[in-house]
Parts: structure tokens; sequence; C-alpha cells
């Protein structure tokens, strides 16, 4: 004996199934969009000029992004020695020492400044750096992206840490370990790979930034030879040609666009694959 | 000291002259966590090269008494102790004595067994000696051999020193964690339920084990297998509800107890 | 010390001096983490600072002001305000209803082989850079709308004052279109955390009832992690406030105030972006770092109120980051 809506509700729970299916397609969409639209339009442009050779000026074909490129790379080697010491120390506090009210609001805080506009931070960073010096810099933009990472390497460092096993620690103790020797060469050294991956994601997560660059690093259409010189990177050189009138420029952003996602989503799914690892062989 | 040093295989400290010298004496030990009274007044005298196991139900404060020996209590934050407890006659509760140092003379093995699994078998079992600073290879390498040696591991793994430890199985990863506390050479072994999650042959193995090692070393033992109690100790301590009922030869308690509690929990009518 | 048996190495015995090191690591670690306070705060203190001059100058006005006028130094924020709700808002309507549906999707309905994919597929599109999407939007997604879409919402729904007013393809609706695609991951991804963390037993109770899937989805999960679900909304907004490349390339720049979805605009974010480089003197200057101040502010309360929603309601297994 069926109720009289049953088939009312069959209808419902069908069309529901269809209607969430369809939407999980929709959000899958753009990202399949982007993807064939830069590998169609940039692919071309990519060659070995491109990674070689400097922008020509404005007019001239050809040129490539490599200061860009190495640019990108100074900026994040800064940024890791500023961030780095700062997030993980922070990381084994929260996750070591403190107490839980202390510990709770010094999370609330980080996780509040990840959602700091990155604007935001280029334009404190460039009351606190580029004024000073009177010019646009190579370290203003490392010291805004380091800035970024703290609080993102903070709580992952905090994450891995909480997942090693209470015991180790335990036995270090039983054996008269001091605590901070534990803390440093047997936890941290355990959740090492951990620690290392939390790192490489906040890194690749600002690798994409353009905003907070906007006004400090600036960019550069040479080399940069000095870290107190404006410097170029990847994302700013790709808005800058982006916005540009000249066709061949736009060429050279989806090609820049395309190398940037590349190295993006490949520290992103690489980092994926080495932590599932992880976790098959302690199992 | 250079002797020591000098001589790879040592097989004992120099034993002491006295007959019945008492390695740890317990006095009135009262531990609390927060307002909970988990150990009430205990007073008992541990044996030197001898094994005493605690007995008693769940929650009857074993464990809490066998940290409180290594001061690894301490770790719980709202931990707080009453009493005296002397090691060979030293205070191990004055102030100004560092847990760290108690807890290098008291070694301790736990239930489950937990080599670090970053490091390999050697590493392990040296691992206590090198974060305290000693970087002599020499003395590291034959520590290593005497105390795989002591923990009836050394043939196993005398081929695979630099394998990871956690390639090892249960029982030998637990021996591994044995070597290890041996290897810093505590005066006093800690015991707590050593082969509980281990198999029958791999329990059988640590109970010889044990048996060895009481000719050099102190030995207290958690364990809530009264037949492995009656097997290995010389002496033991029945604790229930945070009291010692009663503390005697393994014998008497076993055969003759003098509480009827004791006897109750021995012949398994509770607990 | 006795003279009782002991044949560790003298070294290892006398050694204490751990107290040192522990206390050393231990404030090292402690200083360390509370720079989290210090930055929050030399954020604030720094925006508020460069705002000082406009503060002063235009008090009250800058806020209910539409007139942005740099060459006369009048600076009124409404129409960076105005652009900054509106387009978020635009964001949240289309995004919410696909991101909560496509959670429910993965969590529930989606045939198990393809969830653990599909779910790093959508983290993959959440670590797409801004200036990337702002380029496919500017080369792709706008002329689209501009060529097809818009004039069928003009032809269709003209009648509204939102339709109306002529096309140039960068607009409120196509800046609120790219922050819904960039929004939906993260609200997907939080969601899906927070209904997989609702207990079994909730959902046994409702088929025990004879309910549909859907039915045991709605009743049984959806309104458990209401609290939840609005804290994911709630986080998206608050990355939808800040974002600047992308609605920067597809927004237009414009500086007006307009009930035209067609319009050009500006928000607070890519207000400062796009003029940051090009003023010169010291109102301008502090004008635009007023409009930071306002969009730290802003961003500040909703992150946090999204952060003490997800901590409240959530357990261990929730991370609430981006």
């Amino acid at each position: 004996m069926t109720a009289p809506n049953h088939n009312w509700r069959k209808f419902k729970n069908a069309l529901m199934q269809a209607v969430t299916l369809a939407c999980a397609i929709l959000v899958v969409t753009p990202l399949v969009l982007v993807f064939y639209h830069l590998v169609k339009e940039g692919f071309s442009s990519i060659n070995w000029a491109f990674f070689t050779q400097l922008p020509k000026s404005v007019g001239e074909s050809g040129g490539g992004m490599a200061n860009a490129i190495v640019g990108t790379f100074i900026l994040l080697g800064q940024a890791a020695v500023l961030g780095v010491p700062i997030g993980v120390l922070g990381g084994v506090f929260l996750s070591e020492y403190g107490s839980s009210r202390l510990n709770w609001w010094v999370r609330f805080t980080a996780d509040v400044l990840n959602g700091v506009p990155s604007i935001t931070w280029g334009m404190v960073v460039y009351a606190l750096v580029v004024v000073p010096m009177k010019g646009f810099s190579a370290l203003a933009g490392g010291i805004v992206l380091g800035l970024m990472i703290i609080p993102l390497v903070m709580r992952t460092t905090e994450e891995v840490l909480q997942l090693v096993p209470n015991g180790y620690r335990e036995a270090a103790f039983a054996l008269g370990i001091a605590k901070w020797r534990t803390i440093v060469q047997i936890v941290m050294r355990t959740a090492l790979k951990g620690i290392v991956t939390g790192v490489l994601l906040a890194l690749a997560r600002v690798a994409g930034e353009t905003a907070p660059l906007l006004f400090t690093a600036f960019g550069n259409h040479f080399w940069t030879h000095k870290l107190t010189d404006p410097i170029s990177a990847l994302p700013l050189q790709i808005f800058a040609y982006a916005i540009s009138p000249y066709d061949d420029w736009h060429r050279q952003a989806w090609a820049g666009a395309l190398v940037l996602l590349l190295l993006v989503l490949f520290v992103n799914a690489g980092v994926r694959v080495l932590t599932r690892d992880r976790f098959k062989r302690n199992a | 000291m250079a002797a020591i040093a000098n001589n790879m295989i040592v097989t004992a400290p120099t034993p002491p002259t006295a007959a019945n010298v008492t390695a740890l004496a317990v006095r009135n030990l009262s531990v609390f966590f927060g307002d909970n009274h988990v150990l009430k007044g205990v007073s008992l005298d541990i044996a030197a090269r001898a094994v005493t196991a605690i007995i008693g139900p769940s929650g009857c404060g074993k464990s809490t008494f066998l940290r409180a020996l290594n001061r690894m209590h301490e770790l719980v934050p709202e931990a707080r102790m009453t009493g005296e407890i002397r090691l060979f006659g030293d205070d191990i509760y004055a102030p100004g004595i560092e847990p760290v140092i108690v807890r290098r003379r008291v070694g301790m093995v736990f239930q489950k067994s937990n080599p670090f699994p970053t490091m390999s078998i050697t590493d392990n079992v040296t691992v206590g000696l090198r974060l305290n600073g000693l970087r002599d290879r020499k003395l590291l390498a034959g520590r290593t051999e005497q105390s795989l040696r002591m923990a009836a591991l050394w043939d196993e793994v005398k081929d695979r020193l630099h394998a990871p430890a956690i390639s090892l199985s249960g029982g030998q990863q637990q021996r591994l964690c044995i070597a290890r506390a041996l290897a810093v050479q505590p005066e006093v072994l800690l015991m707590d339920e050593p082969a509980s999650a281990l198999d029958p042959l791999a329990t059988s193995k640590i109970e010889d084990l044990i048996l060895e090692l009481k000719k050099d070393y102190t030995i207290v033992i958690v364990t809530h297998n009264m037949q492995q109690a009656a097997r290995m100790s010389d002496f033991t301590a029945f604790f229930y509800l945070g009291d010692l009922v009663e503390f005697d030869a393994t014998k008497k308690i076993f055969t003759s107890p003098a509480k009827k509690q004791t006897e109750d929990y021995v012949t398994g009518r509770f607990g | 010390m006795n003279e009782q048996v002991s044949n560790q190495p003298a070294a290892l015995r006398a050694r204490g001096g751990s107290h040192f090191g522990d206390r050393a690591f231990k404030w090292l670690t402690l200083l360390m983490a509370l720079s989290v306070f210090a930055l929050i705060v030399l954020i604030g203190y720094e925006l508020a600072h460069g705002s000082k001059l406009a503060l002063q100058k235009f008090g009250w006005h800058f806020l209910v002001s539409s007139d942005w006028d740099p060459v006369n130094e009048q600076f009124g924020a409404v129409p960076f305000i105005f652009g900054t709700l509106v387009s978020s808002a635009i964001a949240l309507l289309i995004a919410v209803p696909i991101s909560i549906a496509t959670a429910v999707y993965l969590t529930e309905l989606a045939p198990l082989w393809l969830r653990q994919p599909l779910t790093m597929f959508i983290e993959l599109l959440a670590a797409v850079p801004s200036v990337i999407l702002g380029l496919w939007g500017i080369f792709v997604m706008v002329p689209w709308l501009r060529d097809h879409l818009f004039p069928w919402l003009q032809k269709t729904l003209g009648f509204l004052p939102l339709f109306q007013g002529p096309i140039y393809g960068v607009s409120m609706l196509s800046a609120g279109i790219i922050l819904a695609i960039m929004i939906v991951p993260i609200i997907t991804s939080i969601s899906r955390e927070i209904l997989r963390s609702v207990p079994g037993l909730q959902r046994e109770a409702a088929y025990a009832l004879g309910a549909t899937r859907w039915e045991v989805t709605r009743i049984a999960v959806l309104s458990y992690a209401k609290k939840g679900l609005f804290g994911a909304v709630i986080l998206g907004l608050g990355r939808a406030l800040g974002e600047t490349m992308a609605v920067l390339m597809v927004s237009g720049n414009g500086m007006r105030v307009s009930w035209s979805l067609f319009a050009p605009v500006s928000t607070l974010a890519t207000g400062i972006a796009g003029q940051f480089t090009e003023a010169t003197e010291d109102t301008y200057i502090s004008a635009l770092f007023e409009l930071g101040l306002v969009l730290l502010g802003v961003t500040v309360l909703v992150n946090a109120l999204a952060q003490l929603l997800l901590k409240t309601f959530a357990g261990p297994g929730v991370k609430p980051q981006q």
C-alpha cells in the first residue's frame, strides 16, 4: 500500500539527483574551459625564447618572459626565508605548548589573517618598505609574500604536528631527552614531510598573487640586479600584457598564464599525491 | 668509566654488596589529577635486582604509580604529588632535580611499542645517548650491540641494523624499545604492560627476557595478567582504587595473601 | 651523588641544563606564534595611519558621497562600496545554490569511485590564480557575454532597469559571474567537509522512517548542518569581498553608481589596484588608503564571523582554511 504522494516523492528524488549532478558539472566547467583556452592560445607561444629572453619593446614581436619567471622564484625564495621560520616555529608553539585559550586566539587570528585581502597586504608593505626606501623593490615584494605565508604555514605545521602520535613524545621523555630536543629531533622529524608540503602549498598559493606585488615589486622589463630594484614576476607580467593593446603581448600573456597554472597545479597535485602515500604506508 | 668505554661488551653494572638493597623507597605517595585523588598514601620498598609486579583492576592507579617513579605523570598539566620517592637514597622530587635526569636513571617501556618511525634500528637504540650528547661512534656501536643482545634481538637484526625500525614485527619492535631503554643504562626499568599488545609467542619471549634482565636491573612491571605476575615476579603489590592493599613476596600473595581483598582478586572473584 | 650502582658515563649523569634549552625554545616559539597578533595590528595601524589625511578632510562624508573626483580632490567612496556589495551579492546568489548542491552531490549522491577525483578537481580549481581567471575573463568570457548572454537578457528582461543601458561586456554582472566562479570551489569544499561530519546516526534515523535519498539529505543532513553551511557561505563572501585581479579585468572600472547590471563598475579592491600607482598627491593616496581601511574592516568582520560559525559548529575534521 503506497502513500498517495509516493510517486511525487520519487520524482523529486530523481529530480534532485539530476540537479545536483548538473551543478557539479557546472562547477567543473570553468576550469576545463580555462585550461582549454590556455592551451589553445598559449601553447604555440611557448618556445625556447619564451623561457630565455627578455620582453621586447612595444611593437616588436618575439621576446619572452625569462625575467618574470626568474623574478617569481626570487620573490618566493625571499618569502620562504621570512615566512617559513616564523610560520613553522609558531605552528610548533600551537601544537606543543601554550594554553588552550591563548592558542584558540592565535588560531583564530591566523585564520582571519588568511582572509585579509591581498591588496591590503600590498598597501601595508608599501607604507612600511617602499615609502622609506623611496622606491619599489624586489625586497618589498619578498616581504609582502613572506608575511602572507606566515599564517598559512603556521596552521599547516600545527596540523601535521598534531598528527604525530603522542606515544613518540612519551617514549622520548622516558629516555630522559629534553623537551625541546624531543620536539625538534623526534616530533618535527617525524612530521617533516607534512611540514614541507605545507610550505610548498603556501608558496604555490602566493606564487599566483598579483595584487600585493602591484605596488611593492612593481615589475621590470629588464633583469633585476639588486634586491633594491623593482622586479618582474610572472603574474605581474601576465597582467600587464593582458591589459595592453598589443596582440603579440596578449599571446605571451596566455603563454605565461599556462606556465604559471602548470606550475601551481603541479605543486598542488604533487603534494596531494605525496601525502596520500604517507597515510597508506603508516596504516 | 674508562674501562666501560674501551670494553665493548659489558654485561652488568657492578653488583651491590648488600643482599637486600632497596632501589626505590616510596613513602606516603599521593597523586592528584586536579581534584581527583588517584593514589592514596602509598608506601613500599622496591628491591634492587628483582622483579616487582604491580597488579590490580582497571583504574586502581597502577599506571599512575609507575609513572610517578620516573616523574612521567608530570606531563599531565593538573598532576600533583605529595610524599617522597628515593632512588638509591636520592630524593627524585627534590627541588632543583630536573625530571630529565631522573628519567635517565629510571627507564620506561610502554604498552604499545613506539620505535621512532623515521629512524633505523640502530639509530633507535642509540637515540637516548645521541640526543644527550654522546657522539663517540665506537661507544655507540658497542652500546648498540650490547643493548640488542640484552634485549634478545641482536641475532635477528644484526644483518640489517640500518633497516627502518618499523620494518620489524610487533614483538621485535617491543624488544627494540627495550633495547632503546637499556642503552641509556638506567638503574631501574619500568614496564607498563609490555606484552599486552603481543601474541603469546612474542609474549613468552618478552617474559624470558625479563627473567634474564633481572639479574642486572631492577624491574617494576605493571600487568593485568596475573599468571604473568606469578610467573615472573619476586614481589607483588596489589592496588585497589588508589590504595596499596598488600605488598609482599609473590609466592605469599598468590598462595596465602593476608587480606581478603587480595585473595578475592587473585582468585578471580572480581576485577 | 650516591656511591651505589651506576655505570652511566659521567657526562650523561651530570648533564642537566635542559632547563635553559627548554625555556629558550618555548619563548622562541611563543614569540613566533604571537606574530599573528602583531601582524593584524600592523595592518590595521598602517591603513589607519595612511588614511589619516582623508579621514580628517572628509570625515563621514567619505562613506556617503558618491562623488569620486581626483582632479578636484573630492573623494566619496560610495561607488566602490556599492560595487563591492552588489558584485559580491550577485556572486553569492549564483554560487551558493550551485556549491551546496555540488557538495550534496559529492557527499550523498555521487558514485563512490567518482568522489575523490571530483573533490580533488574542485580543490585544484581553488588554486587557480586570480590573474589567470581574469585573463580568461577578458578574452573569452566577456566577449561571449557581450555578444550572447547580455543581449538576450536585455531582450527578455529589458523592462527591468537592471538590464537596461549600453552593453560593453565589462560590467557589474561580469564581475559577479567571475567572482562566483572563484568562490564556488571554496564554498563547495567546506560544505562538503561539513556535510561529511554529520553523524551517520542522523541519516540512519531518517532512512528508517522510509525517506527517499533526497529526503534524507534534506531532513537529516542539511538542516543539521545549517550553521556550518552558513559559515561556509560567509567564508565565500569574505573571499569575494577582497578579490582584486580577476574582477579588475572584467569590471570596467566605472566610477559611478548605476542601476544597470551592464554598467562598468569598481569595487573597493579594484579601485585601489587601478589607481594606486597613478595617485600622486597626498589626499588622493590617503583616500585610497581609506578605501583599503574600509575594505579591511569589512573583510575582517565577515571572516571573523565565518570562523566563529565554523569553529563552533564543526568538529576537528573541518579545516576552515582557504
